[in-house]
């Protein structure tokens, strides 16, 4: 416990595939809780913030929903009302006020690197929620979980990640995760989307071999997870090749006959039409399950951080 | 005065910074200070003169002065084989070559326009050296790779 307590979740670089696992085994055993089938009081007199200079409803309540079924209490310090209380003020000086009313800071900041600077100013824990285009650690610590969980375990799995590759930091934190915890990569994008060289290299350096495409069809047939994100039509200067290549992604029960029939399909979501509806009724849908995986990983990750013996009582 | 002598003039007191990497002596000039008004001696500047070890070089040398550890470190981000050579009284005192430390702090701004560094928050803006030559830095904050390094020099 003594590597978890007191300390950050800033990046999921800072934490080693043992952490990761560490997590991973204490939420599987927080499911009952999560669901509200089993109660506890552990965390009972600890006060989370949830400290959001802006909107993130999932990940926000998420956080609220763990921290809660542990017993504990959330203060909401969230936008708009931190935009208007924080005018002027630097996020250093908010952090040094927030952490006198509370146990545990989750920090949703639009600024990259705003999750570090939190830590570097807060001698509570501080678990990044999100920073800009930044890291999101307990994503990926949920999309491993979610893989490990459906599939029984990581390793040697083949995992196709198709979208935007190339802006959205939390596919490249997956990647890399993935990569650590020995998975097989297929990167499918458009060209002008597709993973920076830098994450490969990193994928590269930890023993793997990622493979690129640019049509789902090459891939899907060898795919056990398949792991959607949003294309977003301001990457693109010309709407009709956004179009054309929105529509070369999406998901659908004919692109689907290809497909393994244990074939889990996953999405950090929201979506808007990356996966069609008729999918979520196909035994692949994975991706409320998934959602719902964000409660006992985010339970984990508080009592780990606040140093609850996790050995007793559950 | 012959044209060898004229190229290299000795100095009495001073410091020559050697093996600087051909093109940037204009960039060392403006780390140690010299493109304004501030410098009050004289300072020399060699560019793309020949050296047995890379080529081609440029030196610079500064009479009456000798550098703090930030602008050897700033010269060690854009020329990470440059030499510091200390002169006091004709003689070579002190040489030694410039290296990065493993953390660099308060000497370059991250190139990220949304890394909160670029706020005005209260810390200096620091980066990982993931390698010495050539330099890569990575910001300890956001973790993105410094690109253009020389013009992010503060
Ligand atoms: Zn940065």
């Amino acid at each position: 416990m003594s590597v978890f307590r007191n300390s950050d979740i800033v990046s999921i670089r800072d934490l080693s595939k043992e952490s990761i696992e560490q997590i991973m085994d204490l939420a599987e055993r927080m499911i009952p809780y999560a669901k509200g089938e089993k109660k506890t009081k552990v965390l009972e007199g600890r006060i989370l913030a949830n400290l959001f200079f802006e909107p993130s409803t999932r990940t926000r309540l998420s956080f609220e929903s763990a921290m809660v079924r542990l017993g504990g209490e959330v203060l909401d310090v969230s936008y708009p009302l931190m935009t208007s209380v924080a005018k002027g003020e630097t996020l250093a000086d908010t952090i040094r006020m927030v952490e006198s009313y509370a146990d545990v800071i989750v920090l949703r900041h639009p600024h990259e690197g705003a999750a570090r600077l939190a830590a570097h100013f807060s001698s509570k824990p501080v678990i990044n929620g999100g920073d800009g285009a930044g890291q999101h650690p307990t994503q990926t610590i949920l999309d491993l979980f979610t893989i490990r969980r459906e599939k029984g375990k990581i390793e040697g799995m083949n995992v196709v990640l198709v979208g935007d590759l190339k802006y959205g930091r939390t596919a490249h934190s997956l990647a890399e995760a993935l990569a650590l915890f020995g998975a097989h990569l297929w990167l499918v994008a458009p060209q002008n989307l597709q993973m920076p060289k830098e994450t490969i290299k990193e994928v590269e350096r930890l023993g793997q071999k990622p493979k690129l495409a640019s049509k789902l069809e090459e891939v899907i047939a060898e795919a056990d997870v398949l792991y959607v994100t949003r294309i977003q039509r301001e990457r693109f200067p010309d709407p009709s090749e956004y179009l054309k290549v929105a529509g070369s992604y999406r998901i659908d029960k004919s692109i689907l006959r290809e497909a393994k029939k244990d074939l889990i399909i996953m999405h950090p979501l929201p979506r808007v039409d990356e996966i069609a509806p008729e999918v979520d009724n196909t035994p692949h849908a994975r991706y409320f399950q998934q959602a719902f995986n964000g409660v006992p990983v985010r339970m984990a990750i508080l009592l780990l951080l606040l140093g609850v013996d996790v050995d007793e009582g559950f | 005065m012959s044209m060898k002598d004229f190229r290299v003039t000795p100095i009495r007191n001073g410091t020559v910074i050697d093996h600087i990497e051909c093109g940037m002596a204009l960039k060392v000039l403006r780390i140690i200070g010299v493109d304004g008004e501030k410098i009050h001696s004289t300072v020399s500047v060699l560019m793309h003169v020949p050296s047995k070890k890379a080529g081609w070089k440029d030196v610079v040398k500064v009479e009456d002065r000798e550098l703090d550890p930030s602008e050897v470190d700033k010269i060690a981000l854009i020329s990470p084989r440059a030499t510091i050579n200390i002169i006091r009284d004709f003689n070579v005192a002190e040489k030694y070559k410039v290296r990065l430390p493993d953390v660099v702090r308060g000497i370059v701004r991250c190139g990220n326009p949304n890394c909160i560094t670029n706020l005005s928050e209260p810390v200096e803006p620091e980066f990982v050296v993931e390698c010495k030559d050539p330099p890569i830095l990575r910001c300890i904050y956001c973790d993105r790779i410094l690109e253009n390094i020389s013009e992010h020099i503060i």
